[in-house]
């Protein structure tokens, strides 16, 4: 092999796959209401599978209308007769426990989040897990220091949170509802994803280990019925979602003259937009980073690459060398970057823009890699000369999947990255701190990363502009959310 | 009745991470409210306080600079093994305060929840007291607080545990190290915190414990040129004003002692009294 072809070589590895002994995953799982597993009573069962492997991996309840009622009444009991009656460090107590035990269990809840959601475990035990961790960590100091998060004095927390969230980081997306509701008061029914159930109710399982009092946290399995049946309950006071627009401007509709009071976090077409002076190779790490993470299953993901003109063959062929060394495979394989898509529905859709793209007549490049026989696979694929009026340029693919524009100009940069409904995230690549500045003024843009892409943190505030959703998650920002303020 | 003879612990400085005993070779009797021989602690010199300092200073890069995760981390862990020393922190806070077991309970479980609460403001402090600054003009600035450096504590004279933590935690969570100055006549939860702190992950030389008598290491703590900032809480009252005058030799940053509740919830102002504020500008243009 010559030196020069050293990059685009992948090199052998031997499997190197984590032990899946560590996990015990049950036959069945009941749904966790005021602190038991309790069997559906006007619901179904549903399987929830591996989508690396389409094997099997648990039944799970689906909640009826009755099932989350019951979960209600429970949330809300826990509410009048324990959970506000306890002194805020008490309650804060009970979130360290949770932190620590989150902490204790880490490999496990990492191997059963890659079983069930298809992430790499490189990912899920270095992102994931810790963040979880860390943000229940975060949030148990808040619950004795709201007096000084600038709300007023004694602000009150709201009552009972319903919260629905996706299946791209279940349990994270848990862990950023779930620990800043309790901190703040509250007490809450979780709808899990109905592809990605069982790190939730691990977590049910944790909450039972912490002594956490029964109701304070209700975990109901379900698909979107159950997750309506629960945002439009009347006696929830508060709805959290992380999904898709399409749901969320459902969800606005729906809880319109309730007085509920609602955060949603949606969708996003985020703009990475790189410049000549940008250093290429970090550049192209924060490129790949930004839109080949979790298999791109990323609300902020940076889908939409905007390149400066001089830079762009530089750019595209590193990034193109870069890509061909990524290792796609066995989700529980430690060396594996790029694991299974979450599920066939998904699958479906990025395969179908994909085509739309080509037939729009951008111009498609797939990494050359060998797809496992069993699972949901697509790889990394990048689409260049598209154009602002492509659907792959408009439209959210929620896969890994990259769209590379161009533009001359800082302004023709802003203009094409605010040319969406949405608005979560940007990410800007220069050498020059001023213009890093100016850029991150004129975005339009909840989260501008800047020479990096994808950080995230329970101090730092996070949420979209306009069709990205409302309210912002993350730090004492996201405290407000759960406040009656 | 077992006539096994106990074995008695002996009471040490702890500097740097390790335990010396004082340079000086000097203990004095520690006793109880009634008078009963308790112990005998070191009688920290001058030299100790110098080496404190000295160990303190080291110590302050790496602490400093830690993330406010980590050192809330640290310091949570802190307060999870106070609660395992929980009847041994009663026992001596009960004979050197001369409270009945229950009072001594209330302050040593108000002493590990006040380390609780310290432990969650290391990552939230900056946002709450941090800002960024609307100027009149294309610049991005923004102000966040830093430590100090070394910060001497004389801790209070008469709350042992609960007035020693609430005048600790402030100090070392936003990342400043300390070389606090144990209560004189009741300097034993001081030591056992000390041990406390040695078998936690908080790096040696962050904390630094001396015992004696506060009129003889005070002042050469006020004086010294490599402390940056002096918490006067269990300071005499007559000593007060000149370890001011002392203190002033390099501007250090001084709380003065006031009387003070220890079981109330207290505010953020230990904790900004030894932090300073940067504010950072950069222009905005492209």
């Amino acid at each position: 092999m010559a030196v020069a072809d050293m990059g685009s070589k992948k090199f052998d590895y031997a499997p190197a796959p984590e032990s899946r002994a560590i996990v015990d995953i049950r036959p069945s799982y009941g749904l966790f209401i005021g602190g038991q597993w309790v069997d559906p009573t006007d619901g179904h069962a549903f399987k929830t599978i591996s989508p690396s492997s389409e094997e099997v991996l648990a039944e799970v309840s689906e909640a009826g209308p009755g099932d989350v009622d019951r979960a209600v009444k429970a949330a809300r009991k826990a509410y009048d007769t324990v959970w506000s009656k306890l002194p805020a460090r008490e309650r804060g107590k009970y979130l360290f426990r949770i932190a620590r035990i989150l902490q204790e269990r880490a490999r496990e809840l990492a191997v059963l989040e890659s079983l069930d959601n298809g992430k790499p475990i490189r990912e899920s035990r270095d992102v994931d897990v810790p963040l979880v961790a860390a943000w229940f960590f975060h949030y148990a100091g808040w619950a004795d220091k709201l007096d000084h998060a600038g709300f007023g004095t004694s602000p009150k927390p709201l009552g009972v949170a319903g919260q629905v969230i996706p299946w791209n980081f279940p349990l994270l997306m848990l862990a950023w509802k779930i620990a800043p509701a309790l901190a703040c008061g509250n007490t809450v029914v979780l709808k899990p994803a109905e592809t990605t159930p069982l790190t939730a109710l691990l977590f049910a399982e944790i909450c039972q280990q912490a002594d956490l009092p029964p109701g304070v946290v209700n975990i109901v399995t379900g698909a979107g019925d159950t997750g309506r049946a629960l945002v439009e309950h009347p006696g929830i006071d508060k709805v959290a979602f992380t999904g898709s627009t399409e749901v969320g401007k459902m969800i606005a509709r729906s809880t319109a003259g309730t007085g509920k009071k609602v955060t949603l976090e949606l969708g996003g077409k985020a703009a990475n937009i790189v410049f000549d002076d940008a250093p290429v190779d970090q550049a192209v790490e924060g490129i790949v980073n930004g839109i080949f993470f979790n298999q791109g299953h990323v609300c902020c993901a940076g889908s939409r690459l905007l390149v400066q003109e001089s830079a762009f063959d530089e750019v595209l062929e590193s990034l193109k060398r870069r890509l061909s060394t990524l290792r796609l495979g066995d989700p529980l394989d430690k060396n594996t970057d790029i694991g299974a898509i979450n599920s066939l529905e998904q699958l479906t859709r990025i395969r179908e823009l994909s085509e739309v793209g080509e037939s729009e007549g951008a111009a498609r490049w797939t990494v050359a890699c060998e797809l496992p026989d069993k699972g949901f696979w697509f790889p990394p694929t990048v689409f260049t000369g598209v154009s602002q009026a492509h659907r792959i340029a408009r439209e959210e693919i929620f896969g890994p999947v990259l769209s590379v524009l161009t533009f001359r100009t800082p302004q023709e940069a802003v203009e094409k990255a605010n040319n969406t409904p949405y608005g979560l995230s940007a990410g800007v690549w220069t050498d020059k701190g001023s213009r890093i500045l100016w850029m991150a003024d004129k975005l339009r843009a909840g989260v501008v990363w800047a020479n990096t892409f994808n950080r995230f943190d329970p101090t730092s505030p996070f949420g979209g502009y306009k069709e990205s959703g409302y309210g912002r998650e993350g730090g004492r920002h996201g405290l407000e959310a759960y406040l009656d303020v | 009745m077992s006539d096994r003879i106990d074995v008695r612990k002996t009471y040490k400085l702890y500097v740097g991470g390790k335990f010396p005993r004082s340079e000086s070779g000097r203990s004095y009797e520690v006793t109880d409210r009634k008078g009963h021989f308790l112990a005998n602690a070191a009688m920290g010199s001058r030299k100790d306080a110098r080496d404190a300092v000295v160990a303190a200073r080291s110590a302050f890069p790496g602490w400093s600079t830690a993330t406010a995760y980590n050192r809330g981390q640290v310091l949570y862990r802190v307060a999870e093994l106070l609660e395992g020393r929980r009847s041994q922190f009663v026992d001596e806070v009960a004979a050197g305060e001369g409270l009945t077991t229950r009072k001594a309970e209330a302050a040593v479980d108000e002493a590990i929840d006040r380390w609780v609460w310290y432990a969650g403001w290391s990552d939230k402090i900056a946002q709450v007291h941090g800002s960024t600054n609307p100027v009149a003009g294309p610049y991005f600035d923004f102000s966040v607080p830093e430590p100090t450096g070394v910060v001497a504590v004389v801790a209070p004279q008469d709350s042992s545990l609960l007035g020693l933590v609430s005048v600790l935690a402030p100090v070392v969570v936003t990342g400043n190290v300390a070389v606090v100055l144990a209560s004189e006549e009741r300097p034993l939860p001081a030591v056992t915190l000390s041990e406390v702190l040695a078998t936690s992950d908080v790096p040696g030389g962050v904390v630094n414990v001396l015992t004696g008598r506060t009129t003889e290491v005070a002042p050469w703590l006020a004086s010294h040129m490599d402390v940056n900032a002096i918490d006067l809480a269990g300071a005499p009252a007559d000593a007060v004003t000149e370890l001011q005058v002392a203190a002033a030799d390099n501007l250090k940053r001084v709380v003065r002692p006031e009387a003070t509740d220890w079981a109330r919830t207290p505010g953020p102002q230990r904790m900004l009294a030894f932090l300073e504020t940067k504010t950072v500008w950069h222009p905005i243009g492209v």
